[in-house]
């Protein structure tokens, strides 16, 4: 450049070597030899006028620009000559017919190359043994799809069989809409729910949303995400073949005789007895059907008739009146009634005389013999006086323990008395009225003692503990047989008239049917409360049970026991009877059969008796 | 004394499964690898019936595969090619650490790659069985294709994607495939009916996404190689089926002016080629110029009663999909910029229509907006400066509408500005007990060809709201009914009370008070007769039954309940308009 800018002496510019940028805002450039400024050419070469330039201008190529003066300048020949020899590297004019060095070549420099032998020898033997591959044809995927089923026979394996197809994604519904239906959007308190529960709980994982037009809507921020779950569902989520049950409810309901054609039972409530004011523990109907015996809370024992619900006698026994029962031998009218720690003997004289007269006569029988028995020391007989005597009460048994059962035997001569107690084994008295004697059958505690029981014809005895139900042979005195009831508390025990069953309700709301020629285990579990059963009666002629329970309710079933040993019992719930009131959480306390008809009674926390017939 | 003792977990289910990391160990393979494998291969870990016996004694969670699959596995030769990767990739490493670029250039020219094809093939071994699984291939491709080049994945993914989903509705527009479409929060879905399978796929908005930092890429990555793989094949299938070009071609000698003048915006051929594609606007080549489809028509076969009667309802069903298949013919549409070009442009071709659109927003349009034969113009904004009266401006979710209900609406509804119908998803089929809106049901007596004026219908929605409000009641009466009972008889009691306790007090008043005629109703009666049978008999069912029984019937009930719901909150919502129109009117 140096040498260019020289040959144009006229336009010397005297500033030096130094960078043009410095007269950047400056109107001219330099100064010449005599002191003067040299001013900026006027440029206002544009690229476009630089374009055209190149187009039209033959001498373009040979233009350069002098930034120290800013002016273009055309290159000669020799000056072209001279930048294509600099180019080249060369810096000499001419070429020089002498060289400069003498040395002749190399061998080298003629004969093959031995160690190039060597590389290529070496490229050939890899590309011989295929180590090196020739460079592989880019295919750009155009031609790379042909068709992959032209045959389908291929062979079905049997993997596919065995393959199971991820499901498919669920199409969206109505909620999903950018412009749904008003009903399918949030309301305010649904918006808030959504926003409280858990992801995993939500049932839509989005919040329905609705734009009013097309353009208003935005991209689905979650997008990617769904994607990306579904990739790990298909790879990640362990698949499993489920069974869908695909069932009608309806079929599913037992097919049932109808309890029209199972009748008679009892459908409706026909009679109240009123006149309690405590809790009627327990009712006891005479074995001519015509009385009712109730003991309540508030200490009175009451005689009610039947049919008219009238209260024919009450009785004060000074005490919560824990068990009522009525001698079941319809030749004499005897109650026995359970309070405390005695069991009272009632000569309620509500019958025609003769009865009334062998009554007296079975209490007094021992009487005329002779002393009373010795018995254990711990229960003592004694006759009532006085005032007890004018209201009926005929005989008293002192229990150690407090009693909460009394069971007459069939026969009506025998009685049995419950002490539960979990310690000793004094939990169970049998009584023998015409001798006035007591004995404790068991010799050892085998758990607490709810309730016993008689069996209606050969010599067994029932003892219900807490799990479980024992039955005694009373004549080898040892135990026969020992019923699992699969529940946590026995409640209550009933026995079938024919002996060959029985039933228990428990505390667990369970009631449980045991068929003893079937087996130890209950033949039917029946949960048809709500609430704990209080109570189970088999009714004496017809093939009828109920169970009362502390959700108030009654429920009679019907229950035919063939006698054929090969067909098991039809157990079929006929009625539910309502009409107690809960009272302190209480409902139905006892239940018990008429002896005859196809009545049944029930006494509640209510204080009050019911008849259903 | 009995022969070898037996030791635990050496025979049974135990043997059957195996856990991942034992199954990773026996492959030799990383986790990365072996989740390639997996993904790539279809395996898929088991729920083992004993889940204990299976874990050998212990509950610790473990997911478990067949012993079978991993031994399949075993055979892949594509596990000797992610050996060979591994091998590369350690190659590369040492040859930049050495800095020796002309190996690493040789390395890198013989990086090894797989093909999947004999995966596919395995796979599915019939076309059917591809066409099964294309639903979550097609979605992944949509996906892909909509990412900007931002390093997420490989540029070529993208754009294979992007070119799979191109040809994918090409396919769909020749064939005339599509049944449904349905606007979303989350995009559009489309189903299509090829070959007898229904195949749904969903395509985002086209927004830029913000990419979410915990996903992983690589998974997806995985993925979309099978699918493209899977697609590249089901498409070149489904091409030659309709003996098309595959890879396709357009139509010469139908479309060659539009495609003149564009010719040298672009800079490669090949881009400007699928950008043409993708436009959606011209028909494609065929391998042998076939001058019309020929429709499918049944044969008559001499057949009686109950056949006949399928037949019929099958003849009507084609009938209505033919007639379905040309539902916007002879109709010219013109996109307005603003409007979803690819999304309506395919839809509107699939049915036969002609579209357009600005010059400006895409290549391949086909007639300017001035076009005097326009009959529809699609819009979406507020208001329009010009309008020309021989055509209608409506809102794009007419065409969506249309289809779904495979007849042409009415377009008042749908004209620029005005508040538009709700969307319905085509998706839901209701049964018998299902809440139904009431747009559905309009819409079905439009199918029904029924044309009864608005307000009447509206009027008899009312009815029948009033009725099955009416009908609710009566049921919930029905489940009242005892406690009613009951409650009459609390009060009986009650008077009884007081009568003795009158009487106790000693004052006696004999009062004969009228009695009440009980009417009773027979059928009421025999009703709720069967219904005690019923309760008592649900009462004797075994434990197993009762539970299947209860959440049989829990599952209806709450069915119930959510359509009942429903239709609460439809009601609510109608009389608070109906309360606004009311004042708006005073």
């Amino acid at each position: 450049m140096e040498d260019i800018a020289l040959s144009f002496p006229d336009i010397r510019n005297t500033v030096g070597n130094i960078p043009v940028e410095w007269y950047k805002d400056f109107p001219h450039i330099g100064y010449n030899l005599d002191g003067k400024k040299i001013y900026k050419p006027i440029r206002n070469k544009d690229e476009l006028d630089d374009f055209l330039d190149k187009m039209e201008n033959p001498e373009y190529w040979r233009t350069v620009h002098d930034k120290q003066t800013g002016s273009d300048i055309v290159l000669s020949d020799d000056q072209v000559e001279l930048v294509n020899r600099l180019e080249r590297g060369l810096k000499i004019s001419d070429v020089m017919i002498h060289p400069i060095t003498n040395r002749p070549a190399d061998k080298r420099s003629f004969i093959p190359s031995l160690t190039e032998k060597e590389k290529v020898s070496k490229l050939v033997h890899a590309i011989k043994m295929g180590w090196l591959k020739p460079r592989r044809v880019e295919d750009d995927g155009r031609g790379r799809y042909y068709d992959l089923w032209a045959s389908e026979d291929s062979s079905i394996l049997a993997r596919h069989r065995m393959h199971l197809p991820a499901p498919k994604i669920p199409l969206p519904g109505h909620h999903e809409s950018y412009n749904p239906p008003p009903e399918y959007l949030f309301t305010d308190e649904e918006r808030a729910l959504w926003e409280q529960q858990d992801p995993g709980d939500r049932k839509l994982p989005f919040v329905p949303r609705k734009y009013s037009s097309l353009r208003q809507v935005p991209a689905f921020s979650h997008f990617i995400h769904e994607r990306f779950e579904r990739c790990l569902d298909l790879y990640l989520c362990p698949r499993q073949r489920k069974m869908r049950v695909n069932v009608n409810p309806e079929d599913l309901i037992p097919q049932l005789p109808k309890p029209k054609d199972l009748q008679p039972f009892p459908t409706t409530q026909s009679l109240v007895y009123r006149g309690h004011s405590g809790l009627v523990r327990s009712i006891s109907v005479s074995p001519s059907g015509q009385w009712l015996a109730s003991g309540s809370d508030d200490g009175s024992v009451r005689f009610w008739e039947v049919c008219s619900s009238r209260c024919m006698k009450m009785v004060q026994v000074g005490g919560a009146v824990k068990s009522v029962a009525w001698n079941p031998n319809p030749s004499v009218c005897l109650l026995a009634v359970a309070l405390d720690s005695v069991v009272l003997i009632l000569s309620p004289s509500l019958a025609d005389k003769q009865v009334i007269l062998s009554s007296e006569r079975l209490l007094s029988a021992q009487q005329e013999g002779e002393e009373p028995a010795e018995g254990n020391g711990s229960v003592v007989w004694s006759e009532a006086e006085g005032e007890e005597l004018n209201q009926g009460v005929r005989l008293k048994i002192q229990h150690p323990k407090a009693v909460h059962q009394v069971v007459w035997h069939a026969k009506g001569d025998y009685l049995a008395s419950v002490m539960p107690d979990n310690t000793s084994h004094l939990q169970v008295y049998i009584h023998q009225l015409s001798r006035r004697r007591s004995q404790n059958p068991f010799s050892r505690n085998k758990g607490l003692v709810q309730c016993v029981s008689f069996h209606p014809i050969r010599p067994y005895f029932f003892v219900a503990t807490q799990r479980s139900i024992r039955i005694y042979n009373l004549v080898k005195q040892e135990m026969t047989k020992k019923l699992q009831a699969n529940s946590k508390w026995i409640s209550s025990m009933a026995v079938h008239p024919g002996g060959d069953h029985v039933i228990c309700g428990s505390y667990d709301c369970k009631l449980s049917w045991f068929d003893l020629d079937l087996s130890t285990k209950p033949y039917k579990m029946l949960r048809h409360h709500k609430k704990a059963v209080r109570g189970v009666a088999y009714h004496r002629l017809y093939p009828l049970f109920a169970s009362a329970s502390d959700d108030g309710s009654v429920i009679v079933c019907h229950g035919t026991v063939y006698n054929d040993l090969l067909q098991n019992p039809l157990i079929v719930p006929v009625k539910v009877l309502r009409g107690h009131v809960m009272t302190h959480d209480l409902g139905v306390l006892d239940v018990t059969f008429h002896p005859t008809q196809p009545w049944v009674f029930s006494s509640g926390a209510d204080a009050t008796i019911r008849l259903f017939t | 004394m009995g022969g070898l003792q037996k030791k635990k977990f050496e025979r049974g289910s135990a043997t059957n499964y195996i856990t991942r990391n034992r199954a990773r160990k026996k492959l030799q393979l990383s986790l990365p690898d072996f989740r390639r494998l997996c993904i790539l291969k279809g395996i898929y870990p088991h729920e083992p019936k004993h889940k204990k016996k299976v874990n050998k004694g212990s509950t610790a969670p473990r997911t478990f595969y067949l012993l079978k699959d991993i031994r399949f596995l075993l055979h892949e030769p594509i596990v000797g090619k992610f050996r060979e990767y591994k091998i590369f990739v350690r190659k590369l490493k040492k040859a930049y650490g050495k800095t020796e670029w002309s190996a690493v250039e040789r390395l890198r020219e013989n990086k090894p790659t797989y093909k999947l094809d004999h995966i596919i093939k395995e796979r599915y071994p019939t076309f059917i069985d591809a066409l099964r699984d294309i639903d979550d291939a097609l979605c992944m491709c949509f996906l892909f294709s909509t990412f900007a080049r931002t390093g997420k994945c490989h540029v070529q993914t993208i754009q294979l994607c992007k070119r799979l989903t191109v040809e994918w509705m090409n396919y769909v527009i020749t064939s005339r495939s599509l049944r449904k479409v349905f606007l979303s929060i989350k995009g559009i879905y489309y189903q299509a009916e090829v070959m007898g399978q229904l195949i749904t796929w969903v395509v985002p908005y086209q927004f830029s996404h913000d990419h979410p930092v915990d996903v992983d890429y690589r998974v997806m990555a995985t993925f979309t190689e099978l699918y493209t793989t899977l697609l590249g094949f089901v498409n070149f299938r489904l091409y030659n089926s309709l003996n098309l070009v595959y890879p396709p071609k357009l139509d010469s000698n139908a479309e060659s002016e539009p495609k003149e003048e564009s010719e040298d915006d672009y800079a490669m051929n090949s881009e400007s080629y699928l950008e043409k594609l993708s436009a959606l606007s011209a028909s494609l080549a065929r391998v042998v110029s076939s001058a019309e489809e020929e429709e499918a028509q049944l044969d008559h076969f001499p057949t009686e009663g109950i056949r006949s009667a399928q037949m019929e309802a099958r003849e009507k069903e084609l009938k209505q999909q033919e007639a379905q298949k040309k539902l916007f013919e002879g109709l010219k549409f013109y996109l307005n910029r603003e409007v979803p070009r690819e999304s309506l442009a395919f839809i509107i071709r699939c049915f036969g229509g002609q579209v357009s659109w600005d010059k400006s927003v895409c290549i391949g349009s086909t007639y300017e907006m001035t076009d005097e034969t326009i009959t529809h113009h699609i819009i979406d904004r507020p208001s329009v400066d010009k309008q020309y009266i021989n055509r209608y401006y409506i809102q794009p979710q007419w065409v969506y509408d249309c289809v779904n209900a495979k007849v042409l609406l009415p377009v008042e509804d749908y004209f620029l500005g005005v508040t538009l119908p709700p969307h319905l998803s085509p998706f839901v089929e209701e049964k018998e007990g299902d809440y139904v809106p009431p747009e559905k049901l309009k819409i079905m007596a439009l199918q029904r060809g029924e044309k009864t004026g608005n307000e009447q219908e509206e009027e008899e929605e009312e009815e029948e709201e009033e009725e099955e409000e009416e009908e609710q009641e009566e049921e919930e009466e029905d489940d009242n009914g005892d406690e009613e009972d009951d409650e009459e008889e609390v009060a009986e009691e009650k008077n009884l009370k007081k009568m003795e306790e009158q009487r106790s007090q000693g004052k006696v008043i004999f009062k004969v008070t009228p009695g009440k005629l009980k009417v009773e109703n027979k059928a009421r009666l025999e009703q709720e007769e069967k219904a005690e049978e019923k309760r008592l008999a649900i009462m004797m069912m075994k434990k197993k039954e009762k539970y299947l029984y209860d959440k049989i019937m829990f599952g209806k009930k709450r069915k119930v309940r959510e359509a009942n719901k429903l239709a609460a909150k439809r009601k609510a919502h109608d009389d608070a308009e109906k309360a606004k129109k009311k004042k708006a009117r005073k």
